[in-house]
């Protein structure tokens, strides 16, 4: 037989299994292409193992069940593609304003509307930054691999839990779909963080108390009888029009977490410390780009590649240091360059070349290698 | 005399509900069939949307959760299936409930899922200043029916009926006692339970239409007082008679088997759900 | 060593669960570097269904065939769209029974009458992606008997064993007529 502990599956099937792994106790869903086998597995896995699935009547309904169980203290996870995560936008921001953790997976497909169902796409880059309305945090977490399925789904309960906000997994297509070998990690092998609670759960009067960037401490629904809402509230819980503590509290959901990024960065510099010809990708296009990395290199090109995977917030830094140093930023994604707004935000010298392919197929070596052989390197 | 005050976020108060509106009768009215009930405050959960109905959360005593226009039957089904324990009672407005939310209206009656929704149909967005719902009555003036509502009112009770709710009352904020009543069995109730509560509101649907309704907001009570019609007398009456009237009382009362508790089962199965 | 694979027919074939078996034996059973990945449009049955698999000594990053050195058509349907990113030298596999190619010299053609074989000795066709997928490592010699048993084993629904087992010799038997 086969070691048990690997498996060869799909990455939709790791990310399921990696939320199983991070704790997940509730997930509330709606079957859609690409994403689906998600909500399957989670479906057969959650009642064997005490946990609960419910299948909702749409994805607006689904995203309001899973922060409603989350405040009753389950880990709790929704998964989707681009149609339903463009309705579930404004409860992401109430998820936000209130500060329930929750794991949303968007396994992009084509776009916009109905677009290509079964066809890979990263349609949603800009959404899951930008997609809720007013301002707000967004940490979103872009996997490449199978691998990267199971253990950045850990990362991101880690992550929503930690800093009591909603965490987006960008899948795409094809990393959803494809399959390759993955070791299942032990228990206790990753580690797996847990929402802090009041330390007295009977009595807290305060629970949307907080240091300047830092995430509430709220108790779980049950003795502390809190009030939880989406209007602008104070340290109760409660609404107010008070602008000083609107604009602290407004303030205070996005600083707790640009304020301790050093938890949330992480990227992949592949040859990037003296690469004229740097390339910023993610996901699927990622897997391209390094393979012209490596073609480019044994051409004697100096070649790097930027791998964002915690996508937002941008390690802008990083990528900075390495984009001042090259002649050229190459940007390949499956849109019409949504990535690139994000180089050209944080380069200002270096010309930026935008590799964009929105046909429905996969973003490959070859379209992107016929785009460099026009540069002059 | 009842003690409100334990039952209340006395801070809180006042509400800012209008003078002549129902909304405080309901929750006193709520508040009664709690206690009647026996509940312990720690296991309620009250779940609200958007709205002047859904402000009501934050004046209870409860663990309390105002969510966004439409989703408090989508947030309440979470808690409930992630928590059976909990007591789950949602209250919304008509236009919350019916409209933006009637989606998850329909599946909550479908699933049958241990949870009372409080439907406050005052018949209009007061909130965002009186525009005509989907329970506005055919002709009545409203600030985006200037000329006379033309669409046709979903009645609610049969609403849920026909969607699988398997409790089902209406009553009115002038008949408080059958209120009351209509609450107390609602939470006790095994399954989905809707209680319409038929109110109204004078600040910004009553105003427009006087000659309906009368001159000021008591007449607008009157007026549901010399509507409303028991179910038992609504039998003998016809269709006609019956047009604008009010049918209050226990309309739908069945057993069948509650979600929850199927899905408990079904973990059960599995012996119990151990990691 | 590094292969590209291409299984093609069309939706409800089972050519993308041939696909992840052989990917499962590369991957699992001798501990090869695999990825297997698919497209399909919104049919369920019918339409052109396609899935790759890469196998190599190193790991494998772009997941999508580009430079195909085997390829499975069992439709003529699959053959007439995917035949052209058949590299030269290539070889490919065709269910004669319902695909015909013309011989040339850029690539070689087996043809072997898989589906006729499958019903005759089965009664039935559900097993035919099992067969194909026999009958293909037999050819191209991907992944040892042995590996291919026990992933056929691993994806084989209880009960569906020996059943899935004897389409497993169907193939490999039909394979071997060729010599």
């Amino acid at each position: 037989m086969a070691n048990p502990k690997y498996e060869f599956i799909q990455g939709n099937l790791a990310c399921a299994k990696g939320a199983a792994y991070a704790g997940c106790k509730f997930f509330g869903g709606y079957p859609i292409t690409p994403s689906t086998e998600i909500a399957e597995f989670m479906s057969e896995y959650l009642p064997q193992h005490g946990g609960k699935f419910i299948q909702m009547e749409d994805e607006i309904a689904s995203i309001g069940s899973i922060i409603g169980a989350s405040l009753t203290g389950a880990k709790a996870m929704t998964a989707t593609s681009g149609p339903g995560f463009s309705l579930m936008q404004e409860l992401l921001g109430y998820a936000c304003i209130a500060e329930v953790p929750i794991v949303v997976v968007d396994v992009m497909r084509g776009g916009p509307s109905t677009g290509l169902p079964t066809s890979p796409a990263q349609s949603d880059i800009l959404q899951a930054k930008w997609g809720t309305h007013g301002d707000h945090p967004s940490i979103t977490i872009v996997p490449n691999s199978v691998e990267e399925m199971f253990t950045e789904t850990v990362r991101a309960f880690n992550l929503a839990e930690f800093f009591r906000t909603p965490v987006i997994i960008l899948g795409d297509e094809i990393i959803g779909h494809m399959r390759e070998k993955i070791r299942i990690p032990e228990p206790g092998e990753l580690e797996v963080i847990n929402r802090s609670l009041p330390n007295n759960d009977g009595v807290c009067k305060t629970p949307y108390a907080s240091d300047l960037n830092k995430p509430v401490c709220l108790p779980n629904f049950g003795k502390s009888r809190i009030h939880v809402t989406g209007l602008n509230h104070d340290d109760t819980g409660f609404p107010t029009m008070d602008p000083k503590i609107v604009a602290r509290e407004n303030e205070r959901i996005s600083m707790k977490i640009y304020h301790q990024r050093n938890l949330i960065d992480k990227f992949e510099a592949l040859h990037c410390d003296d690469a004229k010809v740097l390339f910023l990708a993610i996901g699927s296009a990622a897997r391209a780009a390094e393979e012209v990395v490596n073609v480019l290199r044994e051409r004697g090109v100096k070649a790097g590649l930027f791998r964002p995977i915690t996508l937002w917030p941008f390690p802008k830094d990083e990528f900075a240091k390495y984009a001042a140093n090259a002649d050229y930023i190459v940007v390949p994604e499956m849109n019409l360059g949504q990535l690139k707004t994000v180089a050209e935000r944080f380069t200002k010298r270096t010309k930026i070349i935008p590799i964009n392919l929105v046909n429905g197929e996969p973003l490959g070596p070859d379209t992107i290698i016929s785009a460099v052989n026009h540069l002059n390197i | 005399m009842f003690d409100y005050s334990q039952y209340l976020r006395n801070e809180k108060l006042p509400h800012i509900w209008c003078p002549g509106c129902g909304h405080g009768i309901v929750l006193k009215s709520l508040i009664r069939a709690v206690a009647k009930a026996g509940w312990n405050k720690d296991e309620i959960v009250l779940v609200s949307g958007i709205g002047c109905a859904s402000r009501l959360p934050g004046y209870v005593d409860f663990n309390t959760l105002h969510t966004a226009h439409g989703r408090a039957l989508a947030f309440a089904t979470g808690i409930k299936l992630a928590k059976p324990e909990m007591h789950v009672i949602v209250v919304s407005g008509d236009g919350d409930s019916l409209a933006i939310g009637g989606n998850h209206f329909i599946h909550a009656c479908r699933r049958n899922i241990d949870i009372t929704l409080i439907c406050f149909n005052n018949g209009i967005y007061g909130m965002t200043g009186g525009q005509y719902s989907p329970t506005t009555a055919s002709g009545d003036k409203t600030a985006t029916s200037p000329f006379g509502n033309v669409e046709p009112h979903f009645n609610v009770a049969e609403l849920a009926k026909g969607a699988g709710a398997t409790f089902v009352a209406r009553g009115t904020s002038y008949g408080v006692p059958q209120l009351d009543n209509y609450i107390y069995q609602g939470l006790m109730h095994k399954g989905f339970s809707v209680i319409e509560a038929a109110e109204a509101c004078f600040t910004t649907h009553g105003r427009k239409n006087r000659k309906k309704y009368g001159p000021s907001n008591l007449d607008m009570l009157k007026w549901q007082r010399d509507h409303a019609v028991s179910v038992e007398k609504a039998a003998g009456m016809s269709e006609e008679e019956l047009q604008d009237k009010i049918i209050t009382g226990v309309l739908h009362n069945v057993e069948k088997p509650e979600f929850t508790e199927q899905y408990q089962k079904l973990i059960d199965s599995f012996g119990g759900g151990a990691k | 060593m590094r292969k590209e694979i291409r299984f093609s027919g069309s939706g409800g074939q089972g050519v993308i669960l041939a696909s992840v078996i052989l990917g499962t034996a590369a991957a699992l059973y001798e501990n090869k570097h695999a990825v297997q990945s698919q497209s399909y449009g919104p049919e369920a049955r019918g339409g052109a269904s396609k899935a790759d698999v890469i196998i190599s000594d190193e790991p494998v990053k772009y997941p999508k065939a580009r430079n195909i050195d085997f390829m499975l058509c069992l439709t003529q349907k699959a053959a007439d769209k995917y035949l052209p990113d058949l590299k030269e030298g290539g070889l490919v596999l065709i269910d004669s029974d319902y695909v015909d190619v013309p011989e040339t010299d850029k690539y070689k053609v087996v043809k072997l009458p898989i589906s006729s074989t499958t019903y005759d000795k089965q009664g039935k066709l559900i097993a035919l992606n099992i067969v194909s997928l026999s009958a293909f490592v037999e050819v191209t010699k991907l992944v040892s008997e042995d590996s291919l048993e026990k992933a056929v084993l691993q994806a084989a629904p209880k009960g569906t064993e020996d059943f899935n087992m004897e389409a497993v010799k169907i193939g490999r038997e039909l394979a071997k007529t060729l010599k």
